[in-house]
């Protein structure tokens, strides 16, 4: 099953090899991940999408938790939150195709934040449906190049560490 | 006042206790180096090979249960020790490396001898560290020695560019650490540990499977007071021989691969396993679907990572072994009475129809070839009022060592177990020379293993560290060969060794002492004549290179299916082979 683990780390060098160090090392899924300093500048937040069953789960929230530049860790899926993503995508638009370009845009909310005689770039940010949804749409029109930014994501409710939970799992 | 990087280092290890470090000199440690040599609190011992000053602070740390400090140049030393970091990251072992790099200013330039030596290291390391400032280096090795030492131990790099070590700072030393990220547990939560003295109650066929956690934790005697009180039998993972008294009547003796039949039978028909620091390797469980199928399972672990690694564990007690078997010896003691024993004894009487039924055994011969049983057997009855230190190195002479050399106490058993490492066995007993010069130290060697760092003999003789090699001489890399034996119909693809150095002259030839034992007659007075030597020794005992080390489980088998004794084609092979030395391998080999 599919987790998001949001990752409170230290915003120093090295430490984004060590958190992908440990996930190629030991096997475990990475989909994607996204790292940015957070408001106190000595910290950064990672949020990694991975999957696994529940094991294997509590194996990357336990070894995340054991490398020392990891601050707090917290398995999202225990708890309610809300996530985005962002893409931007470069379609290929001539003629009557930027009309259809624009009204795809419009339905999905997304923005146009370039354009040429030949071009469209749109942005569109939400849940990873959407942006599958929007790319299957402008897939027609010819998709230049697409970059997406990885899911970031935030519980709705401050939430305690999950090395804490991990443990009471276990127990239960 | 300001003092140099280099002199800083120096400061720093005293404040730490060092008082040896294993090193090896090279460019950009040279400033390092030139301040060490005009002090005298820390004595350099300089090795042959960056792989044997690792392996030498590994036997020091095991030996005493203190951080083990290696010195390294840039580079080729650096790539060098990754071997015995990775050893003792796979063992838990606390040492802390030092090496050199380039001026930090050529650092990603490909300058001479640069390597990203943190990159190297990062996967085998606990933790590691490049000093870009000398104002950092003082508190970055206390946080070294503190992540090494603490929670479950292990090795730590800090990389040092030469321009540090010459740079200046004002020396401070930091009292404590504090780091925001790391903070090991200790306490064990105090409800898991009622339920596990309940279990350990009610159990009628409990097995204490205790390992290396209990040797780094201190917690031999609590463990020994738990086994005693509740009369539970105990199996040592092979890092934790010593952990229990060998020869304790409660002792099984090892599980896993090579374990005892009873050690293996006992855990697979337990109903309550009771792990306390042992990490269920696959060495040990076997088929990890089949292992200990009836059994609800205690888990003691400081690492929360250890627990529900590999199987389902059904009270978990992240914590300090030492704090956690007292706490649990607390309750107990209170509730423990004469009922236990009676609710067992079903249990006892089936564990020693197993000891008696397949005790380990060989067949020495009057006149016939040197068993290698035979020879770690009388090693240790000669031994075993000295208190002595024993390193193994890797392979059928590890598992006999570790079958027939009972030892009593914890802290004397050096061998490599995560890792495997070849040629680890005669630099870890020099490590724990250094430490205890006065103490017998043995190493129970491979002729295939102790030629992987056989260069550090110059070492030993040089820095006076009388160890006492006992080559057990079989021509082959025994354990592939067994393997072939069992698993590839015989065929020795490069397990024999052809070629062997006389290893008798090769002693003398780097001014130790070379001995033989030509027949089994010989074996005791060349043995006292070794023990009796002050100078480092190689025994160099020729023995029947088809002995098989039994029991085994195959890999990925179930605890309760042993192979006890050679199939019979293989009986029926060696026969004939008993009779020929390994130079007559053809005759053998189409036997
Ligand atoms: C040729 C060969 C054959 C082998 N055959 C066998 C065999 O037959 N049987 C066998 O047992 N092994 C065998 N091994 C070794 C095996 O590979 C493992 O190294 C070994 O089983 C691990 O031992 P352990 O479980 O005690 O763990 P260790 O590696 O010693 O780990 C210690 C555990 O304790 C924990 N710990 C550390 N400090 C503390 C503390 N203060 N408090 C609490 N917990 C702590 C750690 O987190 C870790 O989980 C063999 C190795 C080789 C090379
Ligand atoms: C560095 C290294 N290379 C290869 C191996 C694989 N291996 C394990 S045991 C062994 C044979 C060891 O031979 P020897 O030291 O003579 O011991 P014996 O089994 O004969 O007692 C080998 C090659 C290893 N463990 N370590
Ligand atoms: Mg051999």
């Amino acid at each position: 099953m599919e987790h998001i683990i949001s990752v409170t780390v230290e915003n120093k060098f090295g430490v984004l090899s060590r958190v992908a160090g440990l996930f190629s090392g030991r096997g475990f899924n990475i989909e994607s991940l996204s790292v940015a300093p957070t408001l106190d500048p000595s910290m950064s937040q990672m949020t990694i999408v991975t999957s696994g069953d529940e094991r294997i789960i509590e194996q990357i929230v336990k070894q995340l938790n054991k490398l020392i530049d990891v601050i707090k860790v917290v398995d999202l899926n225990e708890t309610e939150f809300v996530s985005r993503e962002t893409a931007i995508i470069k379609v290929h638009t001539k003629d009557a195709d930027r009309a259809e370009a624009l009204r795809i845009v419009d339905i999905f909310r997304a923005n146009v934040i370039d354009s040429t005689p030949n071009t469209y770039t749109i942005e569109v940010s939400g849940d990873p449906k959407k942006i599958e949804a929007i790319i299957n749409l402008l897939q027609p029109l010819g998709i230049k190049e697409l970059i997406r930014t990885g899911r970031v994501a935030v519980a709705r409710e401050p939430v305690r560490s999950t090395a804490i939970q991990a443990k009471k799992v276990a127990r239960d | 006042m300001k003092l140099t990087g280099a002199e800083i280092f120096i400061e720093c290890l005293k404040r730490e206790g060092v008082k040896t470090v294993f090193a090896l000199p090279g460019g950009v440690v040279l400033k390092i180096f030139d301040t060490l040599y005009q002090q005298k609190d820390i004595e350099v011992i300089l090795t042959r090979h960056e792989q044997g000053a690792g392996h030498m602070a590994e036997g020091y740390a095991k030996a005493t249960g203190k951080a083990g400090v290696c010195l390294v140049t840039s580079g080729p030393g650096m790539t060098n020790v990754i071997t015995a970091l990775a050893d003792a990251y796979m063992d838990s072992v606390p040492v802390v490396c030092f090496s050199g790099q380039v001026p930090t200013n050529l650092i990603g330039n490909d300058a001479f001898q640069e390597a990203d030596n943190v990159g190297l290291s990062r996967p085998c390391t606990k933790y590691n560290f490049l000093v870009k400032d000398v104002n950092d280096l003082a508190a970055t090795i206390k946080e070294a020695f503190y992540i090494a030492t603490t929670g479950r131990p292990g090795p730590v790099l800090v990389d040092i560019p030469k321009d540090v070590s010459m740079a200046k700072a004002e020396f401070t030393y930091p009292n404590s650490v504090s780091i925001r990220g790391y903070n090991p547990t200790y306490d064990g939560n105090k409800w898991q540990i009622k339920q596990a003295a309940e279990a350990i109650m009610k159990a009628k066929k409990p097995i204490l499977y205790v390992g290396g956690g209990v040797i780094f934790s201190g917690a031999s005697q609590e463990l020994l007071e738990l086994a005693e009180m509740t009369q539970i039998p105990v199996d040592m993972t092979l890092m934790g021989l010593g952990a229990f008294p060998g020869e304790h009547l409660l002792s099984l003796g090892m599980l896993g691969m090579h374990g005892t039949y009873q050690a293996n039978m006992a855990i697979h028909y337990s109903d309550l396993v009771i792990a306390i620091g042992a990490r269920f390797d696959d060495r040990v469980t076997g088929k990890v679907s089949e292992f200990c199928p009836y059994a609800k399972v205690i888990h003691v672990d400081i690492d929360p990572t250890s627990i529900r690694k590999n199987i389902h564990v059904d009270i978990p007690i992240v914590g300090d072994c030492k704090t956690v078997l007292r706490e649990l010896n607390q309750i107990l003691r209170a509730t423990v009475n004469g009922e236990q024993k009676d609710l067992r004894k079903p249990w006892w009487d089936q564990i020693r129809e197993w000891q008696q039924a397949h005790p380990l055994t060989y067949h020495q011969e009057k006149d016939g070839p040197i068993k290698p049983q035979q020879v770690v057997k009388r090693l240790y009855e000669l031994t075993k009022d000295r208190d002595p230190i024993v390193s193994t190195d890797v392979g059928q002479h590890q598992m006999w060592a570790a079958q027939y050399f009972k030892l009593a106490k914890p802290n004397r058993w050096l061998t490599s177990g995560g890792l495997g490492t070849m040629g680890f066995g005669f630099p870890a007993a020099m490590g724990a020379q250094a430490a205890f010069r006065d103490r017998l130290v043995l190493c129970i060697a491979g002729d295939g293993s102790v030629q992987m760092n056989m260069q550090e003999m110059a070492t030993a003789v040089v820095s006076k560290l009388p160890v006492k090699i006992i080559i057990l001489n079989n021509g082959f890399h025994g354990m592939v060969r067994q393997w072939q034996d069992l698993f590839y119909e015989g065929r020795y693809a490069s397990s024999y060794l052809d070629t062997t150095p006389d290893f008798v002259k090769l002693a003398d030839a780097y001014g130790a002492v070379g001995l033989r034992v030509k027949k089994v007659g010989d074996l005791d007075a060349v043995l006292k004549e070794a023990l009796a030597t002050d100078k480092p020794v190689i025994v160099d005992v020729p023995t029947y290179p088809y002995e098989n080390c039994y029991p085994m489980i195959p890999a990925g088998g179930c605890n309760h299916e042993m192979i006890l004794e050679d199939p019979p084609e293989l009986k029926k092979k060696q026969s004939g082979a008993a009779k020929v030395t390994p130079e007559d391998k053809d005759t053998v080999l189409t036997a």
